[in-house]
């Protein structure tokens, strides 16, 4: 262990991933043959951290059968060898600590180093194993809303969106600006990066590069209601040509989407087709974040604002109209489509449906956002 | 508010699932073969019998019965809702929509999740606790034996609520750890959640009381001579859990209070509005989540110690560093609660953190496994059923071990969190060392608390099922999680993944014919009683201390406390020539029978109903009737009894006359 870990690292990886990769081929292994740089390095830890646990998991996995079967009862020639008070040995005992702890060692400076070099927070400094970024080129930010049931992307830079349907150009760092309308979902593209959960009332980031033009799939991946399993949209990863001509079409097709399409588009659906938008209204994201996409609601950044300021007096205290956002009653997203499943029921004819509700208040931000 | 609304709150006819074929055909099932057994109970006189011999029982031996069939009913439970998944799974394919609906199908994994941990997997351990504990360290029974009692029915509450679930309103759909916001009553307006609530409040209460009971019992009633550091590896592992169950439980009881707060009273702790933050819903619930694991497998890597020294014919090699090992399992087990949400947005540094005590847990763990390697080596390996188990256990944990640690390395975990992946790893680590270790323990001491052994030929039937069906059901699932498949999905649209879910459909019905043959293990077993029979009390040529007295056995469990010497106390009485004294007996002091227990459980579990339907004067009456009979039972005098001492020496010299027989 005495080698430097770059060296070591790149030994042992390429020792072991033919090893565990050859199976995986020809198959549909996604996570195990991603597109983007950053998922091709969480699969590469993923075979390296593999390779340092059999190192000891296959000695232990031999032991056990070797022992079970060397020292089975019917064996005569294990019988002189049989010990029934042997039950200490201070060198074996130190050797059964060090061992995994040596192993844990290395596991634990490797978590340390990539945790942080692939922390979803962290801007990209390379486009893949070879390139490295280019300071002048301003990563692609794309805001994601998970609504219920289905993605919507929206590019701020080019004033576009989309429903489910995201294309990023290749070799470009792109920014992810993640959140959720109502309940918690979690953004993964296994193609292209790790997932990070989508959260209402909060902002998270995921940033990451896709390498080669493929078409593949992104998801929720975490349960997030009665529409969750149809939560998908398509990943399209396009070259420059490619991405430009995407973004022509988008603003040629779209229709605008301001604060009221939003609101119908929020509302729970199941299988949404995909939509083009040409025009976004430039705050929407930000409103969305803040739990205050109805005009005229105040955004809970606001507030936070007004309390971190010292509050609004005594009075204010009572004013709690402007604070709703889903409470029972005072949905803003309207939730009468939240059918349980209903729609997707093949033999549920009688499934009941929670009351309509379209008594939305005006107010409704309130929300500290953690991050 | 209607009168009916005052009488029966939000439960209205409409609550039935008249519609649902599948639901009324279980319902018309389970009401025939109630009545069946009631009928049957009826007719054989048996109400009387279970009421004061079993229902009403402190007997520690009993109660930890109980908690084996609570856990056994509640495992086919649960185990039909996994096919039923499976199935689905295994149908949604090629533009099919599978049989069962989200409304269903959400149900039926939130309910298999919360079923096999908390009334199953923790009704076994628990009774497998209650039952070995005393005997291994020669106590007459537990330090508070109502308490135990009242225990073991509030769990049973906890699951009639879960069973209610099938067929009056619905259960929860949000997951097993029902995560708000999508558990709160902006998006989870009906009752599954409130059952999801109640259910395990009142189960809840049981399980902290019993691990407060388990704890004084270790603690204070151990046998004279007996050091911790000479207790049983079973008994250490088990006051390790149950320190745990104590320390994490009521972190359970807070979030579920602040989440029904939620609910019901319109507070904002997790709701989006108001300031509320579910993500703080997320850390709580696993800081009691991940404790959890560990009270459901160290008490079995205690079995698995004792298993292995008594099948190998030796001393457990390194017992100090076992009880070190587990000693800072338990403690570890605290920090690391944050590896089940990486993906929540925490720094790489907090990410880091957790991902290496994560991975420091697997040294201690490392150190048993090997521990148990060292005890085989240069043994005299017998292989019987429980030892077959251990065997099976080692290698498939420590594969299950292997994906834990690389599902801990955070960047790894942004890859496979939620995945199939995620889903055969806690499937590995849960089946491979919770259940196996609880077959290995069944085996084992079933001898022990029946005098009879189990039939080996359907116990292996069983085994080898389990092995099979195990590994057919769960290898999909690890392939699927590498190709991004996530949990909890209904419908699939890639047709190339089709044949990995028939897999693993076809693995649960191997596991599903070994399930039927334990079932038919027992019968055999129970029908063959005769032909199986072990009157020595130490069938296996044990080496602690519930097998020097008989099997099953007596009330008392001994005559005289033991006195401890050696940590294997018996294997050392025996080495020495011990002699069972044969005369000078004295009147046992026992504690009494009491039917507090049912009656408070029953009342909780009535509680817990009025408030997740709403009917709150029934709600209110039956709290106020907790009370009530709680402060009655104060007044219950007549709380123990001497075993005269003329029944002492009849039983005892029964013992020694079927002993001398064995011996002539």
């Amino acid at each position: 262990m005495s080698h430097p870990s770059s060296p070591l690292r790149t030994r042992i990886f390429r020792w072991s991933a033919p090893i565990l990769a050859a199976p995986l081929a020809g198959c549909n292994w996604v996570v195990m043959n991603p597109s983007g740089d950053i998922a091709v390095q969480q699969r590469d830890l993923i075979l390296i951290s593999t390779a340092l646990m059999l190192l000891i998991v296959i000695p232990v996995m031999a032991m056990v059968v070797w022992f079970a079967w060397r020292y089975r009862a019917a064996n005569k020639a294990a019988e002189q060898d049989y010990d029934p008070d042997w039950d200490h040995s201070t060198k074996l005992e130190l050797l059964i600590w060090s061992a995994p702890l040596l192993i844990i060692i290395c596991l634990g400076a490797l978590t340390w180093v990539s945790t942080h070099k692939l922390d979803p927070y962290r801007p990209l400094d390379r486009i893949d194993a070879r390139t490295a970024v280019d300071p002048r080129v301003k990563p692609l930010a794309v805001q994601v809303v998970a609504l219920d049931w289905k993605w919507l992307f929206i590019y701020p830079d080019l004033g576009i969106a989309t429903v489910n349907e995201l294309a990023v150009p290749t070799n470009v760092p792109v920014r992810f600006d993640i959140t959720a309308s109502t309940v918690m979902n979690s953004f993964y593209i296994p193609e292209l990066a790790g997932q990070i959960y989508a959260m209402p009332g909060m902002k998270t980031q995921l940033h990451a590069v896709a390498n080669k033009p493929v078409g593949g799939v992104g998801f929720s991946a975490n349960y997030s209601g009665a529409g969750f399993t149809h939560m998908r949209f398509g990943y399209k990863a396009m070259d420059k040509a490619g991405f430009d001509a995407w973004v022509a079409k988008v603003k040629a097709d779209g229709a605008d989407l301001d604060r009221a399409h939003y609101l119908t588009l929020a509302k729970p659906s199941e299988k949404a087709p995909v939509a083009y938008y040409s025009a976004v209204e430039p705050r929407l994201f930000d409103a969305v974040v803040n739990l205050c996409p109805r005009p005229g609601q105040r955004c809970m950044g606001e507030l936070m604002h007004v309390n971190m300021m010292g509050g609004a007096g005594k009075e204010s205290a009572r004013e709690t109209q402007g604070l709703k956002y889903d409470f029972p009653d005072s949905h803003v997203i309207d939730q009468a489509e939240r059918n349980e499943g209903v729609q997707t029921a093949p033999d549920a004819p009688g499934a009941t449906e929670t009351p309509p509700d379209h008594s939305s208040h005006s107010g409704a931000d309130a929300h500290a956002q953690h991050r | 508010m209607t009168t009916t609304q005052m009488i029966f709150g939000r439960l209205t006819w409409d609550a039935f699932p008249w519609h649902e074929p599948i639901v009324v055909a279980t319902f018309v099932a389970v009401v025939l073969g109630g009545a069946a057994v009631v009928a049957a109970l009826t007719y054989f006189r048996l109400w009387g019998y279970l009421w004061k011999e079993w229902f009403t029982s402190v007997d520690h031996k009993k109660i930890g019965i109980m908690y084996m069939v609570l856990g056994l009913i509640m495992f086919l439970r649960g185990f039909a809702d996994a096919v039923m998944m499976r199935l689905q799974q295994a149908l949604a394919f090629n533009g099919s929509e599978g049989y069962l609906n989200a409304h269903h199908y959400d149900q039926v994994f939130t309910a298999h999740g919360v079923i096999m941990i908390f009334f199953v997997a923790m009704p076994f351990i628990t009774g497998l606790m209650n039952y070995i504990v005393p005997l291994q360290i020669g106590a007459r029974d537990v330090s508070f034996p109502f308490l135990n009692n009242f225990s073991f029915w509030m769990t049973t509450g906890g699951a009639v609520l879960v069973m209610c679930s099938l067929f009056l309103g619905e259960f929860a759909q949000t997951g097993w750890l029902a995560y708000p916001p999508l558990s709160g009553i902006a998006y989870s307006p009906a009752t599954g959640v409130d059952y999801y609530i109640w259910a395990l409040q009142v189960a809840g209460v049981g399980t902290t009381l019993s691990g407060i009971n388990l704890i004084a019992t270790i603690v204070k009633m151990r046998a004279p001579g007996m050091s911790l550091m000479k207790m049983p590896v079973f008994t250490w592992t088990s006051l390790c859990a149950n320190i745990l169950i104590v320390a994490s439980f009521p972190i359970l009881t807070a979030t579920l209070v602040l989440l029904s707060l939620d609910r019901y009273a319109g507070t904002a702790f997790f709701t989006n509005d108001f300031g509320g933050n579910p993500m703080m819903y997320v850390n709580l619930i696993w800081i009691w989540g991940h404790p959890e694991v560990y009270i459901l497998i160290l008490p079995l890597f205690g079995v698995f110690s004792e298993v292995t020294s008594t099948f190998s014919g030796k001393r457990l090699f390194g017992y100090t560093s076992m009880v070190y090992a587990t000693c800072c399992i338990m403690v570890l087990s605290y920090l690391v609660w944050l590896h089940h949400f990486f993906t929540m947005g925490s720094g790489a540094s907090v990410n880091s953190f957790f991902g290496i005590t994560t991975m420091i847990i697997s040294i201690p763990t490392g150190a048993k496994l090997f521990n148990w390697l060292f005890t085989m080596y240069r043994g005299k390996i017998r292989f019987e059923l429980p030892m077959m188990w251990t065997v099976a256990f080692m290698l498939t944990f420590t594969v299950g071990g292997m994906t834990g640690v690389l599902l801990a390395v955070p960047p790894a975990d942004f890859v496979l969190h939620n995945s199939l992946f995620l889903i055969a790893h806690f499937h590995n680590v849960i089946i491979g060392g919770v259940l196996f270790g609880l077959f290995a323990a069944i085996n084992y001491w079933w001898p022990k608390a029946f005098g009879f052994k189990l039939n080996v030929f359907w116990g292996k039937v069983s085994f080898w099922c389990w092995q099979v069906g195990f590994w057919l059901a769960f290898a999909p699932l690890y392939i699927l999680g590498l190709m991004g498949v996530t949990r909890r999905m209904r419908v699939f649209d890639d047709p190339s993944i089709h044949i990995w879910f028939i897999i693993a459909a076809i693995g649960a019905a191997i596991i599903a014919a070994g399930i039927g043959a334990m079932l038919v293990q027992f019968a055999v077993s129970i029908w063959k009683r005769e032909e199986l029979k072990d009157v020595s009390g130490d069938p296996w040529n044990g080496r602690t201390l519930e097998w020097a007295t008989s099997s099953p056995p007596p009330e008392y469990n001994f005559a005289f406390t033991p006195v401890v010497y050696d940590t294997d106390t018996w294997a050392d009485m025996k080495r020495n020539n011990y002699q069972r004294p044969l005369s000078g007996y004295q009147p046992i002091h026992m504690p009494s029978s009491t039917g507090a227990g049912v009656i408070l459980a029953g009342l909780a579990t009535l509680c817990g109903f009025a408030l997740i339907w709403y009917i709150w004067w029934l709600a209110g009456l039956s709290f106020v009737g907790i009370v009530a009979v709680a402060i009655g039972h104060t007044f219950n005098y007549k709380r123990d009894f001497h075993i005269p001492q003329d029944v002492v020496t009849r039983t005892e010299e029964e013992r020694t006359r079927t002993l001398a027989a064995l011996g002539a």
